[in-house]
Formats: structure tokens, C-alpha cells, sequence
């Protein structure tokens, strides 16, 4: 029995919410998905499936702990290092009772039809906790993969670092050869204690058959940090997300890092957004997207609550299709003095005048235009693992090679 | 024998003609500079030596050892043998100054051998021209062309912009490539040097000069006198030179 996901008082709100259109995003009908998949068994887990997993992250080696689900079915929950939880969520609800008091509190239940549909189908998802002044020495990776035609998989994620800890994750998200009309609904809720860091790297490779509708928000509190990666280098049908920052302590720190790439038959609607309230916290949003056809929103908020709070926002878009677009919408908002917001935002083609400059160094057109692709995706994300940062890049050279 | 040469040559720029029928030899081993006030052509000249498609040849032709290379692209020229360095090569964000030169060459010794004669191996990891001083600029550009080992290298104002101390070095590292120890026919790299001011001669030793004005070449010969010349009347005595001849 979910303990806390049975509460009486949350099913009440999220049935209110049941209809209740995102803001951004299409509509999605609800109706249209069956609930459950089948048990998969690991032995399902076919070969193309693997070279799925390997393409958004998932490894055997170099890991702190792994989660692996397929559809709704958990395949696997390992721990591999003392002071770092990895398990299904709704083992850790009845294992610790405390996780009430985290369940939905940074999300909010009735925030629209995806949340209340999560709270009312009994989600699966993972739970990850890093305990006190526990430093993970490999990433941990959590893998969302859906394999069974017209599902949902719904997953509610808890994700705790708590005091002086440091924990870093990576997420792949994939979907199975042929799969169509799925949808995928994540909740995940990040609580960043007091001089604790989190990273967290989501790799998405969606495809142009599943909605994908992630629900995720932070707190961070004093002195904590909060790094959020987010890739996507593959065609994705229907994927719109905002993921929601608060910094409630002080000196607290959120960057967001976005890379995108939508080739025709993508629509992508990705934000990032970071609420700062309390004294001396600071954000920074660096969004990379490319259209090669399809269309991506960009959407970046900063909401500057507090004194001596920095933000700053940057998105720059690279157009190399004749159809499809980049939307950038930055906002800043700020209510009082002492504090600092600003965004630059830049969209636009490739110039000649560096292609030309690269072919005087000896490189063919398309040789010059690779490079120049490469290094507009290059983005130096600060405070990242070294291992984690080599495989970012890995991930991107390959969607890379085989785009270009 | 020439290793370029530029016959009857007329280039237009969005319709504007700027290059009015230039004829230039340069011989094998041999550095020649090209002077002229601003806005005559010089750039332009390297630009379409190089093939730059935004500067559209009307006319003549650009003979590169024995080869006419109009209609060739950038990269094809550079194969060939040709090698420049711009005057305001533009910033590539996001590629590393590294990138283009394991680009240019697998030679990782002579890219740290090279990088650190010119002041330039802290620069590995930056963006490509990103935020680069003027003198740090002309030292990465040179720093690629000393990479690709040229035949022919083209230097547009390797001087402007740069101070007396980045200057010399500049300049050392021309005379080396350029090999001007040693007499020209045994040298393996012949240099156009464009010049406004002349500067760059102070340290690199040129064996012609050509002076360039309105689109076309309006004289040439020994480089001191020119300079002298020119420093003496400016270009306006090299116009009223013109007008006597």
C-alpha cells in the first residue's frame, strides 16, 4: 500500500485536477492510454533494446547504484555504493514513512492533468537518497524505457541529497524499436539539502511516437547546489516540460544546462525556470538548440525574489533546415532592488564567413560546417564529474556523426 | 619560375568592381609585399587568391604552379599549396583553438614546439579566436599557417593592431618560414605580405614590392625605396608618381 499516495486529501485535489490543460504544450486525452503494461521479465531485454540503453547512458560499469524500467515494471534496483539508496518508489514509501513529508511537496498534485493522473494510477518510479555527508563516487543511473505499444508509463521520482552530500545522476529515457502511441508522465521531485550538491543529467531519446509530459521541480537549500543537464539529440514527437527551481536557502546555486536538437517531426517545448527566495542564491539557464526541421520552444524564468539574488539566461539557436523553427522566450522578473537579472538570446544560421574561414585552414564545406555544429553544441558544463562530462559529449558526437 | 601568377585579373563585390585588372608575378622563394592606402584592393586581392566566393572574378586569371585556380574552393587552393593568415580571422565559438590545429596537422610535437616559440600554448583550450587581443590574434593565425607549411602564404597585415614587442616576434617567426637566411632559390616558401604602413619591415626583409592603388598595381620594385617613398609623400606622391609616368 502507498501510505502517502492514498491520502485521501491528494486524491481530492489531483480529481479536481483531472482536466486541467497544461499551460504549454498540446493537449493530450488521457483516455486514449491503457494504464498498465505487462511484467517484463530481464531476459525480455532484447539486444536492440540494449543498444538503446547504452545510446542515452545506460552501463554496467562506472555506477553508484542503477534503476532500470521497463514500462511499468521494475528490472532491476541495485545499490553499489554504502550511503547512496537506489529502489523503487513505492518500496521506499513503505519502507520509510518520513517520505510523506517529501511526497508531492515540491510538486503540486493539481499543477495539471498529468500530475492528477500520476497521484490517481499509483505510479511506479524510482527513489534515490544520498545520506548525510555521503559523496557518490559514480554517477547513479536511472533508466525510463517503454517498450509496450499505446501505454503510459507513469513514474513519480524522489530524489533526496541530504546535509553535505553530493550526488550525481544520470537518467536515460528511451523507447523500444516500433513502439507507438505511448505516453510517458515523470514526476520527479529533487529536495537539495543544506551544503549538499546534486547533478543531474537526463538524456532523452523519446522518438516521434511517444508524448512525453516530465513534471520535475527542485528546492535547494542553504548553500546547496543544483545542476540540471538536460539532452536531446533525437526526434521527439510531443515533449513539453518546464522544470521548476525554488532556492529557499541561502547562498543556494541552480544552473540549467539544455541541448537540443529537433530534426523534422519534432515539438519540443523545453523551460527552465528558478524562483529565487532567498538572500545571495543565483541561477544561470545556458540553452543550445539546433532545428534541422522540427520545431523546439525554449522557454527560460527567472523570478528574482530576494536581495543580492543573480540570474542569467542565455539561449542561442542555430537554424540548419528549410523547415521548422526556435522560439526563444526569456523572462525575468524582479520585484525589488539589489538584485541582478539578465538574458541574451540569438538566433540564427550558420555564417559563411566561418565556414570560409575554416576552409582556408584546409577543411572541406562540410567538414567546416561539422566542426562549427560540434562547437556550438559545446557547452562547458561546470561542476560535472569529469566522467560524466566525457560522457555528455560521447552522447552528442554520436547523435552528431550520424546527423551530419 | 612564378609560383603565382595574377593575369589581367578584375573582381566585383555585390556589383562594385574593386580589382581593375591586376597583373602580378611572384617567383619561387621569393616575398613580395603588397602596399596600398585603404580601400585599394589589397585585401580584396588575398581574398580572392584564397577564394573567398563573396569577391566574383569578371575577368583573368590566378595561375598558382602552372594551375589556373579560379573556380576552385578555399579548401582545394589550400591543398594546392596556398596558406593565409587574415587580418580579422572571425571567432568560431565553441571550437578550440586545438581542434583546427590537430585539424591541420597529426604533428602533435610541432604543435607544441610551434605554439610555444609564438606565445601561444596557453591558448589550446580557447575558443577559437573568442576575446583574442589583436596581437594574440595575428599570433594564432600564424601559428596555423606555420602548421600547414604553404607554399605560398599570404599574410594580411600581420603588423596592424599589434605592438612593438608582438611585432618582432611576428616578424621572427615570418623570416623562419619564409626561410630568409638563405638565398631564394633554395628556399621552399614564397611570401605576399599586405602592409599599410610598412612596419613588418623593419623585421621581415622583402625582395619586391608592388604598390597598389584604385584596383590596380601602379608600381613595383625595390622595397626600401618604395617605402621610403611613400613614408616621404605618402600615397598621394605615388598618385602624382603615376600621373608623370
Amino acid at each position: 500500500m502507498h501510505e502517502a499516495e492514498l491520502s485521501e486529501e491528494l486524491n481530492k485535489r489531483a480529481l479536481k485536477a483531472i482536466s486541467k490543460k497544461s499551460k504549454f504544450g498540446e493537449d493530450v486525452d488521457l483516455e486514449r492510454y491503457k494504464e498498465e503494461g505487462e511484467s517484463l521479465k530481464k531476459t525480455e531485454v532484447s539486444k536492440a533494446d540494449r543498444k538503446k540503453l547504452l545510446d542515452v547512458g545506460v552501463q554496467e560499469k562506472s555506477r553508484s547504484g542503477s534503476y532500470l524500467q521497463f514500462d511499468s515494471s521494475v528490472l532491476e534496483e541495485r545499490q553499489l555504493q554504502g550511503g547512496i539508496e537506489v529502489m523503487n518508489i513505492s518500496r521506499a514509501l513503505k519502507k520509510y514513512e518520513w517520505l510523506k513529508d517529501y511526497w508531492w511537496k515540491a510538486v503540486a498534485v493539481n499543477q495539471d492533468k498529468f500530475t492528477a493522473y500520476s497521484q490517481l494510477h499509483r505510479p511506479m518510479g524510482y527513489f534515490i537518497r544520498a545520506l548525510p555527508h555521503a559523496k557518490s563516487e559514480f554517477p547513479v543511473q536511472a533508466c525510463l524505457y517503454i517498450k509496450k505499444k499505446g501505454t503510459v508509463q507513469s513514474v513519480h521520482n524522489l530524489i533526496i541529497a541530504e546535509e553535505g552530500s553530493k550526488l550525481d545522476v544520470i537518467t536515460g529515457c528511451a523507447v523500444g524499436e516500433g513502439t507507438k502511441d505511448a505516453l510517458h508522465i515523470g514526476i520527479s521531485e529533487f529536495f537539495v539539502k543544506k551544503n549538499a550538491t546534486v547533478s543531474f543529467t537526463m538524456i532523452h531519446s523519446w522518438g516521434e511516437n511517444v508524448i512525453v509530459r516530465p513534471r520535475s521541480t527542485a528546492i535547494v537549500e542553504e548553500n546547496g547546489t543544483f545542476l540540471s543537464n538536460y539532452i536531446n539529440m533525437r526526434k521527439s514527437g510531443s515533449t513539453q516540460m518546464y522544470p521548476t527551481s525554488y532556492c529557499v536557502g541561502k547562498n543556494s546555486t541552480v544552473r540549467y544546462n539544455t541541448i537540443l536538437v529537433a530534426p523534422e517531426g519534432s515539438n519540443i517545448d523545453v523551460g527552465s525556470r528558478t524562483v529565487l527566495k532567498a538572500e545571495g542564491s543565483k541561477t544561470e539557464m545556458i540553452s543550445r538548440v539546433i532545428s534541422t526541421g522540427g520545431n523546439a520552444y525554449v522557454r527560460g524564468d527567472i523570478d528574482g525574489q530576494a536581495k543580492n539574488v543573480r540570474g542569467h539566461l542565455e539561449c542561442r539557436g542555430l537554424i540548419l533546415g528549410d523547415k521548422g523553427f526556435v522560439y526563444s522566450v526569456p523572462e525575468l522578473r524582479a520585484g525589488l532592488k539589489d538584485l541582478d537579472l539578465s538574458h541574451e538570446a540569438a538566433i540564427g544560421k550558420i555564417a559563411e564567413e566561418e565556414i570560409f574561414y575554416l576552409m582556408t585552414k584546409g577543411l572541406s564545406e562540410e567538414e567546416a560546417t561539422a566542426v562549427i555544429v560540434r562547437g556550438f553544441l559545446n557547452v562547458d558544463i561546470r561542476g560535472l564529474p569529469p566522467l560524466l562530462d566525457k560522457e555528455i559529449k560521447r552522447t552528442i558526437e554520436t547523435s552528431l556523426s550520424s546527423m551530419l | 619560375m612564378g609560383v603565382l601568377e595574377v593575369k589581367d585579373l578584375e573582381v566585383s563585390v555585390e556589383g562594385k568592381k574593386i580589382l581593375n585588372g591586376i597583373n602580378l608575378r611572384i617567383n619561387s622563394g621569393e616575398t613580395c609585399v603588397l602596399l596600398g592606402p585603404n580601400g585599394s584592393g589589397k585585401s580584396t586581392l588575398m581574398q580572392t587568391i584564397i577564394g573567398n566566393q563573396k569577391y566574383h572574378v569578371d575577368s583573368g586569371k590566378i595561375i598558382f604552379n602552372g594551375r589556373n585556380i579560379i573556380g576552385m574552393s578555399p579548401n582545394e587552393r589550400v591543398k594546392l599549396g596556398i596558406g593565409i593568415s587574415f587580418q580579422y580571422p572571425p571567432a568560431v565559438r565553441g571550437v578550440k583553438l586545438i581542434d583546427i590545429l590537430r585539424a591541420i596537422t597529426n604533428d602533435k610535437e610541432a604543435i607544441k614546439k610551434i605554439a610555444k616559440n609564438i606565445n601561444m600554448e596557453n591558448f589550446f583550450d580557447r575558443d577559437l579566436n573568442m576575446g583574442f587581443s589583436g596581437g594574440e590574434l595575428k599570433r594564432s593565425e600564424l601559428l596555423q599557417l606555420l602548421l600547414l607549411k604553404p607554399a605560398l602564404a599570404l599574410l594580411d597585415e600581420p603588423d596592424s593592431g599589434v605592438d612593438i614587442e608582438n611585432l618582432e616576434l611576428i616578424g621572427g617567426e615570418i623570416n623562419k618560414i619564409l626561410k630568409k637566411d638563405i638565398k631564394p632559390r633554395f628556399r621552399e616558401m614564397s611570401g605576399l605580405i599586405i602592409t599599410h604602413m610598412g612596419s613588418i619591415m623593419q623585421y621581415v626583409k622583402a625582395d619586391r614590392a608592388f604598390v597598389i592603388m584604385n584596383g590596380s598595381i601602379i608600381c613595383s620594385g625595390n622595397p626600401e625605396e618604395i617605402l621610403e617613398g611613400i613614408k616621404e609623400n605618402g600615397y598621394e606622391g605615388c598618385a602624382e608618381c603615376m600621373k608623370q609616368n
